[in-house]
């Protein structure tokens, strides 16, 4: 059909302004088509990372044994006495999984950890913190301390402890001055202050203290094991997939960051809905359009579609030149609309360096190939019943005009 | 000379009950391959919805229509298309060419249309044609760039253009002065002696009619004459 197409490329550069008018149109729609999605996947990308980019994706908790009841074969009740109210779940053989793990083509990070509550004075001013022990050289793998470090190194040492800076401003502390730490256990230890951090959180940078592993066995008595193994990923979305890929791997209860996060998926899909909406309608627009613009073309060119058949020219000939105009209008709208969009998301910071105050656009979220495919799509559609109606041209009336 | 296309007992009629029009009421008509005849008759006489019912533009409400053969009034419209495509011209009175198009483009679309190209055979040949009809020097030129008298020689080149065994001409010197109107005739007249080709032109010009070696009246939706 390359005379069909011949004809609607005439037809097209015929009325340059028309057409040129026509394509503005698409492209304006596909412009907001893109710089909805690359706002719509910036903002969730921007949510995300603040929400649950610092935390872990994929997490395995030790299990706290239920307490034995322990019945004789006389039938009577025997209790079995807890040996203390903090006794410590550990997950073992963490030497051995954590490399099978780290192995996992969406894994980006396993840190091994101890957790637990404890108490940090200086001098008479004592505040309560929750005691993290990690493993040196993974002091960043979860929670990007390196990046919100305000003061010293977040290098941990043994004998070094990283704080929050609200908490260093509440007890009036420094790197390098000494404090005492004691775990829930009753066990002290007596660290430096290495680095201060300021995550923006407040519950954070107000009760979080960070020290190396072996002082974390030391304050909580584990001399072997870790409480949990926390695993940040490259992919947020592939936390449900690769906890699953964990748990048949290891058999440990891995537990991606989407359960009891409910709410804010919830929240995101509402938002990606909302961008479907308004992308949806940019469609709509680009269509009712296109398919004006050739309702009209084939109005105005009635006689000359008479002429057409009467000099032999088939329906489906007609519909081809008129669907192929819609087309060609698409992809150049397209392509005007989707460059355009490019262009004008260049200047917008990428999206490892969003900032609180910038608006979250995400370039690699335009779906450009996307909106010059819908929009393709979405003009050969709307011009087919123009292109349908022209083929019903009844050829005495149309010459007799 | 053999029968080029019969009709029988051709009835038209437009609109129903009072308002029905009889435009044709039973009208017979034979044309022999290259006869050059010329359709007379006041308007409303029902010569236009003749020459568009023998062109498969439009059919009969009732009647036959046999041409090389063929019945086409139980033809449908690819058929018919088909059929119109290869074995009829048409030359109108306002010379209906495609404006957007240049004199050589609308001289082969009917071929073109057909083979899905332009082919260089059908390039060739329609250039042939404009020389013909004296247009050597307007092959590229737009059409709205031509004068009437040149957009009607372009429109006669058209409709020879698949060398169609029937060629009908509605008033196709109504529109162009004394001067052009004699060239196109003339040219006609040349093209039918040449290459046999069947002419029926549908005129109100007796002058025109005299150039035609048979006239048929038509009057009431029936041949008179």
């Amino acid at each position: 059909m390359l005379y069909g197409l011949k004809i609607a490329l005439r037809y097209l550069t015929a009325n340059k302004a028309q057409t040129a008018l026509l394509v503005s149109g698409v492209a304006v729609g596909v412009f907001i088509f893109i710089f909805m999605s690359a706002l719509i996947g910036g903002l969730a990308e921007f949510i995300l990372s603040r929400t649950v980019g610092d935390i872990s994706h994929v997490t395995i908790e030790a299990e706290t044994p239920d307490p034995a009841v322990l019945v004789d074969a006389k039938g009577h009740l025997l209790v079995a006495v807890e040996r203390g109210r903090l006794r410590t779940a550990t997950l073992r053989d963490t030497e051995t999984w954590t490399p099978l793990i780290e192995a996992i083509p969406d894994v980006r990070a396993v840190s091994p950890q101890i957790t637990g509550a404890g108490f940090l004075a200086r001098a008479a001013q004592v505040a309560q913190v929750s005691v993290t022990g990690l493993e040196p050289g993974r002091e960043s793998a979860i929670l990007d301390l390196e990046g919100y470090l305000v003061a010293g190194s977040a290098r941990l040492g043994s004998g070094g402890i990283i704080l929050g800076k609200n908490l260093a401003d509440e007890l009036d502390l420094s790197v390098g001055q000494v404090v005492r730490l004691q775990s829930s256990n009753g066990v002290s230890v007596v660290p430096t202050v290495g680095g201060i951090f300021q995550t923006g959180t407040g519950m954070l940078d107000r009760t979080s203290v960070y020290v190396s592993l072996p002082t974390a066995r030391t304050l909580f008595g584990l001399p072997q094991g870790v409480t949990r193994l926390e695993i940040k990923l490259y992919d947020l979305n592939a936390a449900d997939a690769t906890a699953l890929r964990i748990r048949g791997l290891t058999g440990l209860d891995a537990v991606p960051w989407t359960d009891g996060a409910e709410q804010l998926m919830e929240a995101l899909n509402a938002q990606a809905q909302t961008g479907y909406f308004l992308k949806s309608f940019a469609l709509i627009t680009i269509v009712i359009g296109v398919a004006s613009a050739l309702l009209l073309s084939t109005y105005r060119r009635r006689p000359e579609i008479g002429i057409m058949r009467a000099m032999g020219a088939r329906r489906g000939f007609v519909v081809f030149v008129f669907v192929t105009q819609g087309a060609l209008v698409g992809l150049l709208g397209g392509v005007a609309g989707a460059t355009l969009g490019y262009l004008a998301l260049l200047p917008f910071p990428g999206r490892d360096e969003f900032r609180p105050g910038t608006l979250p656009m995400d370039i690699t979220q335009g779906s450009y190939g996307l909106a010059i495919m819908l929009t393709v799509i979405g003009a050969i559609l709307a011009s087919i019943l123009p292109a349908r109606s022209a083929a019903r041209v009844d050829p005495v009336t149309a010459i007799g005009q | 000379m053999s029968t080029l296309l019969d009709v029988r007992d051709l009835v038209k009629t437009f609109g129903e009950g009072e308002t029905a029009t009889h435009v044709l009421r039973g009208l017979s008509l034979t044309l022999d391959t290259g006869e050059l005849a010329a359709l007379l008759g006041p308007s409303g006489s029902g010569k236009s919805t003749l020459l568009t019912i023998l062109g498969t533009l439009m059919k009969p409400t009732s009647g036959r229509y046999r041409m090389l053969g063929q019945d086409l009034v139980a033809a449908d419209d690819a058929a018919l298309t088909e059929f119109r495509n290869r074995h009829i011209g048409f030359v109108f009175q306002f010379h209906n060419l495609l404006p957007d198009f240049t004199a050589l483009e609308n001289v082969i679309f009917p071929t073109a249309v057909r083979e899905g190209r332009e082919t260089s055979a059908a390039r060739r040949r329609g250039r042939e044609l404009l020389v013909r009809m004296g247009l050597e020097d307007r092959v590229d030129f737009a059409t709205t760039k031509l004068s009437g008298g040149q957009k009607q020689r372009v429109a006669v080149a058209r409709a020879l253009m698949n060398t169609p065994q029937l060629v009908l001409a509605d008033e196709p010197t109504g529109n162009l002065d004394r001067a052009s109107a004699r060239q196109v005739m003339e040219l006609i007249s040349e093209i039918n002696r040449d290459e046999v080709t069947t002419f029926l032109i549908s005129t109100h010009d007796e002058k025109i009619a005299a150039c035609c070696r048979r006239q048929i009246a038509v009057a009431d939706g029936l041949v008179t004459g």
